[in-house]
């Protein structure tokens, strides 16, 4: 019975989430487009609905009802199975993600090490893409991005032991709890840069967007792909986002927990953080222009990681001395 | 399908190295070929091995039109030919077909041929600075160098009454002369574009990403330059002092005081510093040209139709891409015997492998953006 | 070379109803250039000519032998310097007993001069590559072979550049007709690639 009923309560904390973060996302597209818009001089969506509010639903009606195209060399099984392979993992995730204090689908004590594991799957459905595609922009597209996100894994990977070290757990909640007092930001500054670089390229953002350059690629590994393929790998790369923001707030800027003088619920909180985090993605893209491939290998490796192999055996180094 | 695998092929193959080329066809539906130019490159890996250009789609055969119908005719063809910057075309067959003749062009119609062909200039130099941006992925910068562009069409639409094909100029001067709105919105204009283009300079000039994907890449010699016949800003960027403007004077560009930029390096983020240079001068010779401008008619007295006498001229005027010539012979009769168009984004284009073989696909991208070409002009 | 346009910025005429530049040539125009050439081979320069006595329109003609060395030495000689090739084009004259002429547009920065070389060719004939010379020659080259049909012999990528490869006449022949599809011989493309 109480199994049963666990099982129930799951299934609902999983469908609103899943329900409410494919939301979030539509959203997070239009919010996206109108920032940039308003920082290029333009307006943006207007048309459907108020300033363009309904826009992420027609879009999404619009992919939904669009021909469904497999190009006559892709390999079909691996095509279709592609972009599914790149949005269960960046869905799965939100399983351990803590949004508030209460509200959590589990908690288990490995959930860092569960995010990471589980996101970086993702690569596997991009390369899976771009070798069914048949088709060579998407093969460059794939590689790009697999090698991207592979070294980008490391440094994402190494970042978080830093936070981890002061809390002492790899358990999200206890992550946050830790943080009550003061933000890890302020005592691992550089493991945050190296997470945030590293979170831009994880999930392809600009100046890191090299997998689906447009200019050079086209649009890299998904050229092929449409109708509701091709908004699976767009959901999956926002999703992904929130969550890459989501552990950057865990890490660093204390969860859901806000300062105690500003009385607000912790998912409220969290959604500010979020926001900020979205914020500053959006614009960076309005800003920068692009790392060639070769630069990006160069400033991950050569710069990125001595300087979190640094901040590590600070960290030991001082947490040896001072707790 | 080269770059899919083909098993036996590869193990056939791994013998050797196990690579093979991967022949990518970048074009002519490709967004950052600028138009229709097809770009068939030979990679290894992701540096470019060898590289061919198919052009052509845009081959309309104006010069043959050209020897078919009469000279005044022809102005609007050559608005066709550079279409970012069509004045400057227009001014180029104007002149060149008026060295047949000794008329006395009057000096209102130089002025107002030279600020219009500044104005064309800054309108190709702003579309370029969009796409190159856009190319190297600064999205930004793109949407707010049009904003200007548009500015500088609504002046030619003052002008003219057209916007992107503009027919601005007549053999012996112009048509009709400028209303007096059009002076007064181009001082406007100029009085803020200089602002416009600290802006766009403080996205990119010393932008960290925007530094390391131009400088160093697609280096190309002054020796290299005058070998390959490269013109413009090109040759400019790698430091040969010379103008056309300068070397050539024609319309009222005598009288004006400019600055010819040059580069050090010859790479493609000289290239963007010449041509933020030249809008910014452009800007200088357009308030020159406003502040010196005379009065008078706008038109000498030309016969009613045109024919020159026999004979064969060369002249060429500086477009915003380069050495914009034409070559022309007259057999006394009212068409030409032949038109000969001096492309200069054809003949910069034939550089383009050159600049390329040992570079990265994204440098090629970079690199077209950077010879800023147009297809119209270059398959005319 | 720079320090001469500098000179001219500082003393630009702000009055702009100045008198032109009077010109004082005497001497016919390319005289000294001729010069230059006849002093390495003698009897090079066929013909020489200038649209109005004008400076920048003086033409040589020269010979289908001699055209490579002849561009060879101007834009190596000091007081020539023609290292750019502005333009490479050719004109169609069907009455003229060598109906082809293709024409050499030099420039030389240094000098600040153009010169233009011609070569007058017979039907058939085929020209002598100066993409050797200067490589802006090779587009330039491919395009005279594609509308004009002319051949170069040494050329090192002799194909089609503006038409498709398959296109059977050269439209800027004067006998292409301007109207109707009965002059060309187009044979439906076989798929290739081009970098093959």
């Amino acid at each position: 019975m109480d199994m049963a009923l666990e099982v129930a309560v799951a299934a609902i904390k999983i469908f609103i989430v899943v329900n409410v973060v494919q939301l979030v996302v539509a959203y997070m597209i239009y919010v996206e487009r109108k920032v940039i818009a308003h920082a290029q001089l333009r307006l943006g969506p207007m048309r459907v609905g108020w300033h363009g509010l309904l826009q992420p639903i027609a879009d999404g009606l619009k992919l939904f009802f669009k021909e469904d195209i497999i190009p006559d060399k892709a390999d079909r099984v691996v095509f279709v199975l592609a972009p599914v392979m790149v949005l269960v993992p960046a869905l799965v995730v939100y399983a351990v993600l803590p949004f508030s204090a209460t509200f959590y689908i589990t908690q288990i004590n490995i959930g860092l090490f569960f995010v990471l594991a589980i996101s970086s799957l993702g690569v596997f459905g991009v390369v899976m893409a771009g070798w069914a595609s048949n088709s060579k922009y998407s093969l460059l597209g794939a590689l790009r991005s697999a090698a991207q996100m592979l070294s980008y894994e490391i440094f994402l990977g190494f970042s978080v032991i830093g936070p981890l070290m002061l809390a002492g757990s790899l358990n999200l909640q206890e992550i946050v709890h830790a943080q009550r007092d003061v933000w890890f930001v302020f005592y691992q500054p550089l493991a945050f840069i190296v997470f945030f670089v590293a979170a831009l390229a994880e999930t392809n953002r600009v100046p890191f967007d090299l997998p689906e350059a447009e200019t050079e690629l086209v649009a890299g590994f998904h050229t092929e792909y449409s109708g509701m393929k091709f908004a699976f790998f767009f959901l999956a790369e926002y999703a992904s986002m929130m969550v890459i923001s989501t552990i950057g707030i865990v890490l660093f800027f204390g969860g859901w927990e806000g300062p105690d003088f500003i009385p607000l619920p912790g998912f409220v909180w969290y959604c500010l953080k979020l926001g900020a985090f979205m914020f500053v993605f959006i614009w960076l893209r309005a800003t920068l222009p692009r790392y060639r491939y070769d630069q990006l290998m160069r400033v991950g490796w050569k710069f990125m990681f001595p300087l979190v192999m640094l901040n590590i055996f600070l960290t030991g180094f001082l947490k040896y001395l001072f707790l | 399908m080269v770059g899919v695998a083909n098993t036996s092929r590869i193990e056939q193959q791994s013998t050797l190295h196990g690579t093979e080329e991967l022949v990518i066809n970048m074009g002519p539906q490709h967004p950052s070929t600028h138009g229709v130019l097809r770009v068939i490159l030979k990679l290894d890996g992701e540096t470019v091995n060898d590289l061919d250009c198919d052009i052509g789609y845009l081959h309309r055969g104006t010069e043959k039109i050209g020897e078919n119908i009469t000279y005044t005719m022809f102005i609007p063809y050559t608005d066709r030919l550079d279409y970012i910057a069509a004045p400057s075309n227009n001014l180029a067959w104007v002149t060149a077909v008026e060295k047949f003749f000794d008329w006395e062009i009057p000096m209102r119609a130089q002025y107002i041929r030279s600020m219009v062909g500044e104005l064309s200039r800054i309108a190709s130099h702003l579309l370029w600075l969009a796409t190159h941006a856009l190319d190297i992925g600064a999205m930004t910068v793109f949407l707010w160098c049009f904003r200007e562009r548009e500015m500088v069409l609504d002046l030619f639409e003052t002008a003219f009454g057209g916007r992107l094909t503009v027919n601005a100029f007549r053999l012996g001067g112009l048509h009709e002369d400028v209303p007096d709105k059009f002076l007064q919105l181009t001082q406007e204009f100029i009085d803020i574009f200089p602002s416009r283009i600290d802006d766009y300079e403080t996205l990119l000039t010393n932008n960290r990403i925007w530094l390391q994907r131009t400088r160093d890449v697609g280096i190309i010699s002054a020796e290299d330059a005058m070998d390959l016949g490269l013109t413009g800003p090109i040759i400019r960027g790698s430091g040969v002092r010379w103008d056309l403007r300068r070397a050539k004077p024609y319309a009222a560009y005598p009288y004006l005081d400019f600055v010819v930029p040059v580069g050090e390096n010859g790479d493609i983020y000289d290239r963007y510093l010449v041509r933020i240079e030249e809008l910014r001068q452009s800007t200088r010779i357009i308030q020159q040209c406003l502040d010196q401008l005379p009065g008078g008619p706008v038109t000498c007295k030309t016969p009613r139709t045109i024919k020159p006498p026999e004979g064969e001229i060369y002249h060429s005027i500086e477009n915003p891409k380069g050495e914009f010539g034409f070559y022309i012979v007259s057999d006394g009769t009212t068409t030409p015997y032949r038109v000969r168009i001096r492309p200069p984004s054809f003949i910069n284009l034939g550089g383009l492998k050159k600049l390329c073989i040992g570079q990265l696909v994204a440098d090629v991208v970079a690199i077209i953006g950077s010879i800023d070409i147009v297809l119209g002009e270059c398959d005319r | 070379m720079p320090d001469e346009v500098e000179e001219n910025s500082e003393q630009t005429n702000d009055a702009p109803d100045a008198d032109e530049p009077a010109e004082a040539v005497k001497t016919p125009p390319g005289e000294d250039l001729k010069e230059v050439v006849e002093s390495a081979f003698p009897g090079a320069v066929l013909e020489q000519s200038a649209y109005q006595d004008d400076e920048d329109e003086a033409t040589f003609v020269v010979g289908l032998d001699s055209i490579v060395d002849v561009s060879t030495h101007l834009r190596d000689h000091g007081d020539t310097l023609f290292k750019l090739l502005t333009d490479l084009t050719a004109v169609h004259y069907p009455e003229a007993e060598n109906p082809f002429e293709v024409l050499y547009q030099l420039y030389s920065i240094e000098h600040n001069r153009r010169l233009r070389l011609k070569v007058r060719i017979k039907e058939g004939q085929a020209m002598p590559t100066v993409s050797s010379v200067w490589s802006s020659a090779d587009w330039m080259e491919r395009e005279i072979y594609d509308l004009f049909g002319i051949e170069f012999e040494g050329h090192p990528d002799l194909r089609r550049i503006l038409l498709p490869d398959n296109w059977g006449s050269h439209p800027m022949r004067k006998d292409y007709p301007l109207e109707g599809r009965g002059e060309r011989i187009y044979t439906k493309p076989k798929r290739k690639e081009i970098g093959d």
